[in-house]
């Protein structure tokens, strides 16, 4: 594998080796040093375009659990002109020799487009509405753990809230049904694309109608801007019609998972402190995320090394 | 005196007659049609189509304000390459063709390029703000007669309501570029599956239907005369077909790139097929086709969109749109429609040559005393098409390295050859 750009690249056979080869690296992870030294000599770089805290960090602290050296190239939204030196940017940074990229960029397809710059491997960290491929096998991953269920084969996952902008949303629904999952999507219709026929869900408008049904509840983060581009009139009527309240916990079923991306906007999607849900995957969700980028990391550059040893 | 000039061996396609023949052409005038004709400049034209020189209503060249991408030279060099004599300029241009200066200086541009005849087309609105009309009687009499503001529709309806009275008034010639800006915000590609899957923002179809049904109705209401740039969805062939059923003034153009790509290439992340209309479905590109055989469709016009490579690697959602057009005209409309070869010639020269009003000069019969503005191409020669011999100062077509079929072998404007053999004679 040389890239890893979306989940339909990845195919399942990909996905379910990247989902074994995770359990290696929460393994790592467990140990007193936490260390291994697979991609010496190894150079990760983050480019980040856009705004990241966990992402990143996340990408950062596998690549040093790996042993591989890191660079960050952090481009705030102000300083972006335009793109227009992303082409320099990428050359200039395999000049210094890189092995791999890890990008988030706003704009759909830039993952695409590097990869015809550098021969260094691509990672996409989210591009635009698009795909974030890490977060759903972070997601995947988190599930497997906590059913102990390696295929998803008839579990509901309902996905709820901004689906139409939500890179996470599409990365999730081609994982989640790649493993046998049923995915339900619930959202009002502005939130939805405007054809999604095509895709493996069923779709709800009305989040009380599968709350009693949903193994997994998945809760996607609402941005505020989406009231003034009308596509809800109020954050006050999203969370009344979508957000998870104390009423709605209640009502799932006693084994039904949380989970939700992050970060949170409480008080919008999330009406309660996600510790008082009882299966709340959330802070899984981060942790799992070092174990999961490992296995990205060393499934694209760690042909031929072992993961045994001391760093 | 210019040198004479014979084409031999070429089959003369005119409206209604298809005869092989060769061609004198002395002082800019074709003087004889008969075998076996000599001059000081034989062009062969075997196994080819003689007819007259296309007409493009709709080439950006850029000049002035944006050389980098275009000049009126290098975009009239292009144009001889791709078969035409006369192209249509569009008004975006920095400043704006919205005054009696930038028109003569574009004018002046082309002659000085000599290749083609350049028709400046004049801005609808001042600064093609969409605000307030600009000098069009001023410019109707230094010679515009096709007004548009191309890049952007006007979204004021009461304004464009006003422009298509005050143009009755002159007889001049409105062209539309149909989009409602509020539908397409930010829009990348066509509204569809594939879409939904890349998560772009979408330009639904309706953008532009809404505009072809509103200005359709502000032509029956004004009764001045219209044309649609650029239509790309079925709904919009179907809305003009039934206005010109009505007996309405409306024409209409498609691009080629309309003809032959689809929505789907937006999935390999490349600008290049970035476009304002975007790349449409499988069944609008057949809409399109049945348009242009029942007539609904007047001309193909080829949007011909140069920008320069830095500006086509930017994102998806940054890179301006438009692609190339000229060079490749006949080779993909050849090659992407059931068209007989009258039909092609109509649509790209004789009824454009009527829509610009330039047909005393253009879209003319090859006959004894009409002007030598002709091309001759072969209709089934397969060509690559190559990057390193586009004439264009841009290369952002999606034809490079796919194969045509019909290409341009000469090209003679004002009696002389400024393509001879596929080659650009200055």
């Amino acid at each position: 594998m040389k890239h890893l750009r979306s989940i339909d690249e990845l195919g399942v056979d990909g996905l379910v080796a990247l989902l074994q080869l995770t359990d290696h690296m929460a393994e790592i992870n467990q140990r007193p040093v936490p260390k291994v030294p697979a991609l010496r000599g190894r150079t990760v770089a983050s480019l980040f375009f856009e705004d990241s805290t966990r992402t990143r960090l996340s990408f950062e602290t596998a690549a040093k659990r790996l042993s591989a050296d890191t660079m960050t190239f952090n481009v705030s939204t102000s300083s972006v002109n335009k793109g227009e030196s992303l082409r320099d940017t990428v050359a200039t940074i395999t000049d210094m020799g890189v092995d791999a990229f890890v990008v988030r960029h706003k704009s759909v397809g830039i993952p695409w487009q590097i990869s015809q710059w550098t021969k260094a491997s691509i990672i996409n960290a989210g591009d635009g509405a698009h795909q974030h491929p890490t977060q759903a096998l972070v997601d995947c991953y988190t599930i497997r753990e906590a059913t102990h269920e390696s295929r998803f084969d008839g579990m509901q996952i309902t996905i709820v809230g901004d689906i139409k902008h939500s890179r996470v949303a599409r990365s999730n629904i081609q994982a989640f049904s790649m493993l046998g999952a049923k995915v339900t999507v619930v959202a009002p219709p502005t939130l939805l694309p405007p054809d999604l026929s095509h895709w493996p869900v069923q779709i709800n408008h009305h989040l009380d109608e599968v709350i009693p049904t949903s193994d997994v509840l998945y809760m996607l983060r609402l941005q505020s801007e989406r009231m003034s581009q009308g596509h809800v009139p109020t954050l006050r009527e999203y969370s009344e019609q979508y957000g998870l309240t104390q009423k709605r916990v209640a009502r799932l079923k006693d084994s039904a998972i949380v989970m939700h991306p992050g970060p949170m906007n409480r008080g919008v999607e999330m009406q309660i402190d996600p510790s008082d849900v009882k299966n709340s995957l959330i802070h899984r969700q981060v942790a799992n995320g070092v174990s999961v980028r490992m296995a990205v990391l060393f499934e694209l550059l760690g042909s031929g090394s072992s993961l045994g040893g001391q760093a | 005196m210019s040198k004479s000039v014979v084409i031999k061996g070429g089959t003369i396609v005119n409206r209604g007659s298809e005869i092989k023949s060769d061609v004198r052409i002395e002082n800019g005038v074709i003087v004889e049609v008969a075998k076996n004709l000599k001059a000081d400049v034989q062009l062969d034209a075997s196994g080819c189509i003689v007819t007259s020189g296309f007409v493009d209503l709709h080439a950006h060249l850029r000049e002035p304000g944006r050389e980098e991408a275009e000049t009126i030279e290098t975009g009239s060099r292009a144009g001889a390459l791709g078969g035409y004599t006369a192209l249509v300029a569009m008004p975006n241009t920095d400043p704006p063709q919205d005054s009696i200066a930038v028109i003569d200086f574009v004018r002046e541009q082309g002659k000085r390029a000599g290749l083609v005849d350049v028709v400046p087309s004049g801005c609808i609105t001042l600064g093609r703000q969409g605000e307030t009309l600009a000098p069009m009687a001023e410019l109707a009499h230094a010679g515009v007669t096709l007004f548009t503001d191309d890049g952007v529709g006007v979204q004021n309806a009461s304004l464009m309501r006003r422009a298509l009275e005050y143009a009755r008034g002159l007889g001049v010639t409105l062209a539309q570029h149909c989009e409602v800006a509020e539908l397409t915000e930010g829009a990348v590609m066509n509204e569809c599956q594939c879409c939904t899957d890349l998560g772009l923002p979408g330009w639904p179809a309706i953008a532009e239907e809404l505009m072809v049904f509103r200005d359709i109705e502000l032509v029956r209401m004004t009764g001045a005369s219209m044309h649609f740039l650029h239509l790309s969805t079925e709904r919009s062939v179907e809305l003009v077909r039934a206005a010109k059923r009505d007996g309405l003034p409306i024409t209409a153009e498609v691009t080629p790139h309309h003809l032959s790509l689809t929505q789907e290439l937006l999935a390999t992340y490349d600008p290049v097929y970035k476009v304002n209309p975007p790349l449409r479905s499988a069944q609008d590109i057949r809409a399109l086709k049945i348009g242009l055989l029942d007539g609904t469709i007047d001309a193909i016009a080829t949007d011909h969109a140069p920008h320069p490579r830095r500006d086509k690697e930017m994102s998806l959602d940054i890179a301006p749109p438009g692609m190339l057009g000229l060079e490749t005209a006949l080779g993909v409309v050849l090659g992407n429609s059931e068209l007989e070869i009258k039909d092609v010639v109509a649509l790209l020269s004789w009824n454009p040559a009527r829509i610009a009003r330039i047909d005393a000069e253009h879209g003319r019969p090859v006959a004894i005393g009409e002007p030598a503005n002709i091309c001759i191409f072969d209709p089934d020669l397969a060509w690559s098409v190559d990057l390193e011999r586009l004439a264009s100062k841009s290369i952002n077509s999606p034809y490079v390295g796919r194969t045509l079929r019909g290409k341009i072998r000469h090209t003679i404007f004002k009696g002389t050859p400024t393509v001879i053999d596929g080659q650009a004679q200055k």
